[in-house]
């Protein structure tokens, strides 16, 4: 009896796993984050690059008219690429600049910004990349453009930032006035 | 042309395979008719007709022949040759060509060598083995052809990745497929032993062989695996827990539990199932690890084909396998022997045991890591990674008793044995460990929870497994291994310790202190090779007494369009210098990465010893 109850577990376990593996191959392997609306969520709870206090991203977004919003890491080659241009745009009045350290070493960091120089007014943090992900990320370097009054996203950017995209996001910013 | 041949060889092939699994239940009925006659004629002819198209597919990538899809898809004519052969297994359909060559060479190998046991058990594993034999057959010829063809002829193909050129990979999937493929004979075996009531002994000792034989393959492809990760992936890491590289590090684990139990059973006749059951999950999950990286369900650099049909037709076979396994365990499972010998608890058995145990928390938590997150996705829709922090985080503390059960347990006897065994002299090696591990880390600085107990647990293996090559009571390969084992786990401790890294933006010119070292970036230029373009750099290091040159190289190949970083290392005894740059788009800047990697090399050095000890075993028994 023992024998096939255990035998019964045994097959039923495997037919659970043949389904699931089963239903697994015809998934894409992409990730597509779960939020499609231009609405997110800026409520998390998230530690200063140079400060041990911590801020939502809600509080962030509430100067100006605009935000971008930044996903970086000092690990990321292209985000180095992507550096000067967000040097350049720190330029514009419009907006401010908030980065987003994504899965990263604190000292690589520090010392990332202090090699290129900073275009960012606030950088917040996040270890595990789960913030990152719930703002919809698909990877390093992201950069969303916010307009701070309605909170919704006008324009998103995977992968780094080039002449095209900033003429493209001045061209946004302008419309929106 | 070929491709007829190619493909008219595989249809012989899997009518032998048919033939022979009529004749085997026909065969087995008569006690006193020796296997050799048809049986040995028909594996003799499915050999050679696979040994034929794998051949055909070689020389079809050799002269480059365009008609073949595979060639035209994987290979180009400005290839260097050496390239052009290894591009036969570096694809889907030429891999799974070679795995059912091995199959099937084993298989040869299998029948030639058994000569001596009983007939029904050699039959049955036969059989066991052509079901095997049999899928893979159906899977090659109906999913995944190699010699499909093509009309109009091509002039020129497609071009191999080229990050897979490069010599350590090249031999790199053979050699793990040897180890892979040896689990079928394991299970196959297993499972004849099972329904002729033949656990025991003889088949101990018989099997011993092939488990030895598949644990050395794939020990010493993984290390191909992880060399090439180190030099050629550019991250100065040899292991990065990815799902494919765990996919191979499961079956080593089950494979190193299950020849410990095979040791047990063939002095003392214990663990029959357990050998069993070991020897059938083997086997699976090296049949899953194909699965999982044919299938494309996992993302990685190494999944080739993104075909849906071949991973539902893989995953069929495999769960086949499976279920038909498990039936026939719980079918004749009475049939072992169930003599319970008189044990004690202080004895070489349970220190195997305890060894089986940890092997299979270890496996347990590599399995979890690399399924779990497919799991949840599909149920949940969740997206997880599994990085390298859960399995250091779940690893590490239990390594910590696991090496000093290492130390302490290959010195027990048999039976039983008194436990003041632990004795002084342990107990001064033991204290040797603290002493040296507290001033390493001290001068080290590291205040890591763990990483007092495992330093001290890591030296005391090494201590005592250096001073067992003293004691004559236990087999030299025995030792080799077991030292090759506590030589690695040092070495990659102090290399995750003392690992420093520097990375910054520079041009031609350009100085950088780093240390106590200066890194100066000389000069670039632009080589012309056969079928890339190299940027090669030249940087020195320089410190106190010397200075070394690192040339590392951006590759710029043209089919297909790939740029690669190849690192330059500089390799010695205590310490390896790497250094690897990539091109940045604007003004000169390169990004430049140097760290120092102290005892790399012990590395490999140690896991070549843990296979030296295989091979010798294997050498000893047979010379």
């Amino acid at each position: 009896m023992v024998k096939n109850i255990k035998l019964i577990a045994v097959v039923f376990l495997l037919i659970v796993s043949f389904f699931i593996l089963l239903k697994g191959l015809n998934k894409t392997n992409n990730y597509s984050p779960k939020l499609n609306s231009s609405k997110i969520d800026f409520n998390f709870k998230a530690k200063f690059l140079y400060s041990d206090e911590e801020s939502t991203l809600y509080e962030l977004i509430n100067d100006k008219d605009f935000s971008i919003i930044n996903i970086w890491a000092s690990w990321c080659l292209p985000c180095r690429e992507e550096h000067s241009f967000l040097l350049n745009l720190k330029s514009l009045e419009k907006f401010n600049i908030i980065g987003i350290n994504y899965k990263d070493n604190e000292i690589n960091a520090k010392k990332f910004i202090k090699e290129l120089g900073n275009p960012y007014s606030k950088i917040i943090v996040d270890p595990s990349g789960v913030n990152s992900i719930e703002l919809g990320a698909y990877g390093v370097p992201e950069t969303i453009l916010i307009n701070n009054n309605s909170k919704t996203i006008l324009k998103k950017y995977i992968g780094p930032l080039d002449d095209k995209k900033l003429a493209e996001l001045k061209m946004i910013i302008e419309n929106e006035n | 042309m070929l491709n007829q041949i190619g493909n008219y060889s595989l249809y012989i092939a899997l009518l032998s395979s048919i033939l022979i699994m009529i004749q085997s239940p026909i065969l087995l009925n008569r006690n006193n008719i020796n296997v050799s006659g048809r049986i040995f004629s028909l594996i003799s002819i499915q050999s050679l007709m696979i040994i034929i198209s794998f051949i055909a597919l070689i020389i079809a990538f050799m002269i480059s022949d365009f008609s073949n899809e595979t060639v035209y898809n994987n290979s180009h004519t400005s290839k260097p040759l050496f390239y052009k052969i290894s591009g036969t297994w570096g694809n889907h359909e030429g891999s799974l060509l070679l795995w059912l060559l091995v199959l099937s060479i084993f298989l040869l190998i299998f029948t030639i060598t058994s000569k001596n046991l009983s007939n029904k058990y050699r039959i049955l594993t036969l059989f066991f083995q052509e079901i095997i034999i049999l899928g893979f057959l159906l899977f090659i010829l109906f999913t995944s052809n190699p010699f499909m063809s093509l009309f109009p002829i091509p002039n020129e193909g497609t071009g191999l990745n080229p990050i897979l050129q490069d010599p350590a990979l090249a031999i790199h999937p053979p050699i793990l497929y040897l180890g892979y493929v040896g689990t079928s004979i394991i299970f196959s075996s297993s499972l004849a032993a099972l329904i002729s009531g033949s656990v025991n002994k003889t088949w101990a000792k018989h099997i011993k062989n092939w488990v030895l034989v598949s644990w050395i393959f794939l020990s010493i492809g993984i290390l191909l695996g992880s060399i090439w990760a180190y030099y050629e992936l550019g991250w100065g890491g040899f292991w990065f827990w990815d799902p494919v590289e765990n996919v191979s590090l499961m079956p080593w684990f089950c494979l190193t539990a299950l020849f410990h139990t095979i040791l047990i059973l063939e002095k003392r006749e214990m663990f029959h199932s357990w050998a069993v059951i070991l020897s059938i999950t083997t086997f699976s999950l090296s049949m899953s690890g194909t699965f999982l990286v044919r299938s494309g369900i996992l993302n990685s650099i190494h999944t080739f084909a993104n075909d849906p049909s071949r991973g539902v037709f893989i995953l069929c076979f495999l769960f086949i396998l499976i279920t038909l396994s498990i039936f026939i365990y719980f079918f004749y499972q009475n049939k072992i022997k169930n003599n319970i010998a008189r044990t004690y608890i202080v004895s070489k058995e349970t220190a195997v045991l305890i060894n089986n145990l940890f092997m299979m928390f270890f496996l347990s938590v590599v399995l979890i890591g690399t399924v779990y997150p497919i799991f949840l996705e599909v149920v949940n829709n969740d997206k997880i990674s599994v990085g390298p922090p859960f399995y250091h985080k779940l690893i590490v503390p239990f390594m910590i008793p696991f090496l000093i059960f290492m130390a302490i347990g290959p010195n027990f006897n048999w039976i039983k044995d008194k436990i003041n065994k632990i004795n002084l002299q342990q107990l001064l090696f033991f204290i040797l460990s603290i002493i040296v591990s507290f001033i390493f880390l001290k001068r080290v600085g590291i205040s890591y929870l763990f990483s007092l107990p495992l330093f001290v647990a890591s030296f005391f293996l090494f201590f005592i497994t250096i001073k067992d090559f003293s004691v004559k009571k236990t087999n030299l390969s025995q030792k080799i291994s077991h030292f090759g084992f506590s030589l690695f786990i040092l070495s990659v401790l102090v290399n995750g310790v003392l690992a420093k890294e520097y990375s910054s933006n520079m041009k031609v010119g350009d100085e950088r202190k780093f240390l106590n070292k200066t890194i100066k970036f000389e000069s670039l230029k632009i080589n012309e090779n056969k079928n890339y373009q190299s940027l090669e750099a030249n940087f020195k290091i320089t410190d106190k007494n010397n200075s070394i040159n690192l040339k590392p190289e951006v590759r710029v190949y043209d089919q297909p369009q790939t740029i690669t970083s190849e690192a330059d290392i500089e390799s010695t005894l205590y310490s390896d210098n790497f250094l690897v740059f990539n091109i940045l788009k604007n003004d000169g800047f390169y990004n430049v990465r140097y760290q120092i990697k102290p005892f790399m090399i012990w590395i490999w050095i140690s896991i070549i010893l843990i296979s030296f000890g295989g091979i010798l075993s294997i050498v000893k028994k047979n010379g």
